[in-house]
């Protein structure tokens, strides 16, 4: 069709037209998660007339806060194809230590949430070293980093639960309190949303967000451009671990006291979020609205399989399932474009 | 001529086993382009190497105009103006086109934000300066090679570099593409700047260069004056040694019985309808430029890869190979070109290697029978001669030549009749060279029959019985070893791809 215009507009329009359908690829993949998302809202709510309630929406929302934090921060590390398995237990450890910075050391609340935030980030920073400098692959580093969090947790708190009940407003200010009138939505919940957007920013819009896609694209072809791969997966690693901070804050903060004995098995939760949401495990490709959708997808599900009356362990069935429809959809995609 | 750009002199770099490179010297002067050429294993992607900060070398001089230097790495290279477009890509797929030439000084507001906006019209102003088609905001991965290769060009040319090192080019390129590229040279050539051109193909070589530089065997031979030199004198510099009668199988193989027909066989990517047989006892040599599409052809018979088109059949028989296994159960082995990764466990034993591929035979109810693997194992050691302290040591433990014969033992205790070799010498020193041809010759006379996919046109001319050279998917024809010669070959292997190129419609290179 194109066969009687000049070559030089055919060509552009033809960039034009490969660089619309590139777009529409990668927006594809999140259509596709935001789809089964609504399907399986809409599909709850005909089920069960208890689901699409205000309360129970807003119980949904509140439940995602901490695995989905955990699935933002963890976004990072999937992309530049690592993985993080101490985000779990790492965030027990910053819980605990909020608890402790506050209630046993007297630091003012805001004082004590910003300290709990960089624990979180030190224990990344302690990955990055051992993945980036020692070398040391990322599986085994952050495997030992869960198993010293779990430890330390325990050790530090005593195997008691550690209590910010004293700490006047945190509950309130960082968990359970509706900030907005008229809505049942807890100010937890607008943390998440405020984290996925600062996320969101930092992956697209700025350096360290174009390093981790392109360690994950190529390391090597990366340290060959003259860009030092050391320092920046160590960098990445301490802004994932900002985000296990942070959710350690709210987990405190919802229960006004940090319980040192949980966190096993979180960091799986959210590093499916974050393949659902359709970043690779290769790395190099991902987003944040991708880690969303996938974290509300794991809550919607437990959260109407649980008002449906359905066992916990069927629960864990049906996440398994759901874990690898996405993965092999992501495969069969994969396919498609190569061809 | 302008002044010297770059010498190197005294320069060597051995790696464990190997001599790559002694007493290299080389010298680029301003406003020329150098053709670099030499053998595969000459030593030229060593060179390139060294002069790009990736290795150190053991010792030697670099001068860089005019200065002595030490590349301390690939950043400190960049610095010095030395740009270089390695033979596989440095990209990062997932990137955009300018994404990718800007990595590692991304255009930034406030030092930590990106400006996507800045950078893609820096792009654009780069690619209209040197005027090439590619859009700033495409995905790499989703570009033909040939684009890829523009995005590596627009990349080292962004850095403003001086020198300019092209390791084979124009491997994957049409001609058109090949054109366009030499057009991107000449635009880039001043006074000032130089470029190293490697390449196989003879024909480009006239075209683009001033000078070329001869290695062989790790070591400078001579410079010779483009205008003045004729191609045939080249490929003597090249191929040093002359190679003589003697050395060629006289014989004809023994038996005239066909033990493998392919006919048609094509695939979607690159095959063309190659038809060829093989012969009982034969070696049948496979020649052809990089990516005319010879392994290939051995990964499409054994299965590996898809034939869209195409029959094979083995004494006689029509045959359908869908994988690897069930090739090796019909006596066909293919023995990869990269035997570290696709042909040994680097980290397992010999015994494990050589048994690794018949562990049907040597098990029973699925529990391994030790004994005889170890008996195999010794008696494969002791007729191949492979060099080993035991058959408990670690393959990675041995040198080139030793693993390909662990290989080679590994296909033998399948007993498969049919073996296509690809590469069988590739990194292998020059005695153990020896003892692997030596190795090929007896196992065509006991009746194996192979096909021998080698880079190497003197390994080829020496070891054939008869030589398909391949151009671009095709077999561009075959030549008795009698009448083959290394320029024959390569005349097959360059002239009838080129004969093959103008039949396609010049649309089809805008794709």
């Amino acid at each position: 069709m194109t066969l009687l215009q000049d070559a030089a507009p055919a060509k552009a329009a033809s960039d034009k037209k490969s660089e619309n359908i590139t777009r529409l690829k990668s927006s594809l993949q999140q259509l596709l998660a935001f789809a089964s998302l609504l399907a399986l809202v809409i599909f709850f709510s005909v089920a069960s007339h208890s689901f699409y309630q205000p309360a129970n929406l807003s119980n949904i929302l509140l439940s995602t806060v901490v695995t989905g934090l955990l699935a933002l921060g963890t976004t990072f590390v999937i992309i530049t194809g690592g993985i993080d398995l101490s985000i779990g237990t790492g965030m027990t450890l910053c819980s605990v230590m909020t608890a402790v910075f506050m209630t046993n050391m007297g630091m003012p609340m805001f004082v004590g949430v910003l300290c709990g935030i960089l624990f979180g980030a030190m224990i990344g920073a302690i990955n990055g070293l051992l993945i980036a400098l020692l070398k040391i692959p990322p599986f085994i580093a952050t495997l030992a980093m869960m198993m010293v969090a779990a430890g330390l947790a325990l050790v530090i708190s005593g195997t008691k639960p550690v209590y910010t009940t004293d700490v006047e407003g945190f509950q309130k200010i960082f968990a359970l309190g509706k900030s907005i009138p008229g809505l049942v939505i807890p100010n937890a919940v607008f943390i998440l949303f405020a984290a996925a957007i600062i996320a969101g920013v930092v992956l697209s819009k700025t350096v360290l967000g174009r390093y981790t896609y392109s360690i994950g694209s190529n390391e090597e072809a990366t340290a060959l451009s003259g860009v030092n791969v050391t320092k920046w997966k160590i960098w990445i690693y301490t802004v994932a671990g900002c985000f296990t901070g942070l959710a350690g804050v709210i987990a405190t903060a919802r229960l006004n006291s940090a319980q040192p004995a949980g966190g096993m098995g979180l960091e799986l939760q959210a590093i499916a979020a974050v393949i659902i949401g359709g970043t690779s495990l290769q790395g190099g490709k991902g987003t944040i609205i991708g880690t969303v959708i996938g974290a509300l997808i794991m809550a919607v599900l437990t959260n109407g399989l649980s008002i449906m009356s359905i066992p916990q362990e069927w629960q864990n069935v049906a996440v398994g399932v759901v874990i690898l429809l996405a993965v092999y959809l992501d495969i069969l995609r994969r396919k498609e474009s190569a061809k | 001529m302008s002044s010297e750009l770059l010498k190197i002199s005294g320069v060597s770099k051995s790696f464990p086993g190997v001599k790559a490179l002694s007493d290299m010297q080389l010298e680029l002067r301003g406003g020329e382009v150098l053709a670099l050429v030499g053998e595969n294993g000459a030593g030229k992607s060593t060179l390139m190497k060294l002069l790009s900060g990736i290795y150190v070398p053991d010792e030697g001089r670099f001068v860089v105009d005019g200065e002595p230097v030490v590349i301390g790495g690939t950043k400190h290279a960049q610095e010095l103006g030395i740009s270089i477009i390695h033979q596989e890509f440095n990209l990062m797929p997932d990137l955009t086109v300018a994404q990718n030439i800007y990595i590692g000084r991304e255009p930034r507001i406030g030092g930590i934000f990106l400006s996507e906006t800045a950078m893609n019209r820096k792009a654009q102003f780069l690619f209209d300066k040197i005027n090439i088609n590619l859009n700033p905001k495409q995905r790499v991965g989703e570009l033909t090679v040939a684009k890829q290769q523009m995005v590596e060009i627009a990349k080292a040319l962004s850095y403003k570099s001086k020198i300019l090192i092209m390791d084979e080019p124009t491997a994957a390129l049409n001609d058109a593409e090949v054109a366009t590229l030499h057009d991107l040279i000449r635009n880039f050539i001043k006074p000032t700047t130089g470029v190293i051109y490697i390449s196989h193909r003879m024909d480009e070589l006239k075209a683009i260069s001033n000078r070329i530089t001869v290695i062989r065997d790790g070591q400078y031979i001579d410079t010779v004056d483009t205008a003045t030199t004729t191609m045939p004198e080249v490929i003597t510099l090249m191929v040093g040694r002359e190679i003589s009668g003697e050395q060629r199988p006289v014989a004809a193989p023994s038996s005239s019985e066909t033990v493998l027909k392919v006919s048609g066989l094509s695939t979607k990517e690159l095959l063309k309808d190659v038809s060829f047989d093989l012969k009982r006892g034969e070696i049948l040599g496979f020649a052809g430029l990089m990516g005319a599409g010879r392994t290939e052809v051995a990964r499409a018979i054994v299965g590996a890869d898809k034939m869209s088109a195409g029959t094979v059949e083995l004494n006689g028989k029509a045959v359908a190979m869908s994988n690897p296994a069930v090739a090796a159960d019909l006596g066909v082995g293919y023995l990869s070109e990269d035997r570290k990764h696709l042909g040994l466990m680097l980290e397992r034993d010999v015994k494990d290697n050589i048994a690794l591929s018949s562990l049907k035979r040597f098990s029973k109810l699925g529990f391994l029978n030790n004994p005889a693997m170890k008996a195999a194992s010794e008696e494969y050691v002791a007729t191949l001669r492979i060099k080993t302290p035991s058959i408990a040591q670690a393959a990675k433990n041995l040198s080139g030549g030793n693993q390909q014969k662990i290989v080679i033992a590994k296909w033998l205790v399948r007993d498969c009749d049919i073996l296509i070799f690809d590469e069988p010498t590739r990194g292998i020193d020059v005695g153990a060279k020896e003892e692997i041809y030596a190795l090929l010759n007896q196992l065509a006379a006991t009746g194996k029959s192979i096909i021998m996919i080698s880079s190497e046109l003197p390994e080829v001319l020496r070891m054939s019985h008869r030589i398909a050279v391949m151009a671009e998917g095709r077999i561009a024809g075959f030549l008795a070893s009698a009448e083959a010669t290394q320029e024959n070959i390569m005349e097959l292997a360059t002239r009838t791809a080129a004969g093959a190129r103008t039949t396609e419609t010049p649309a089809g290179v805008q794709g």
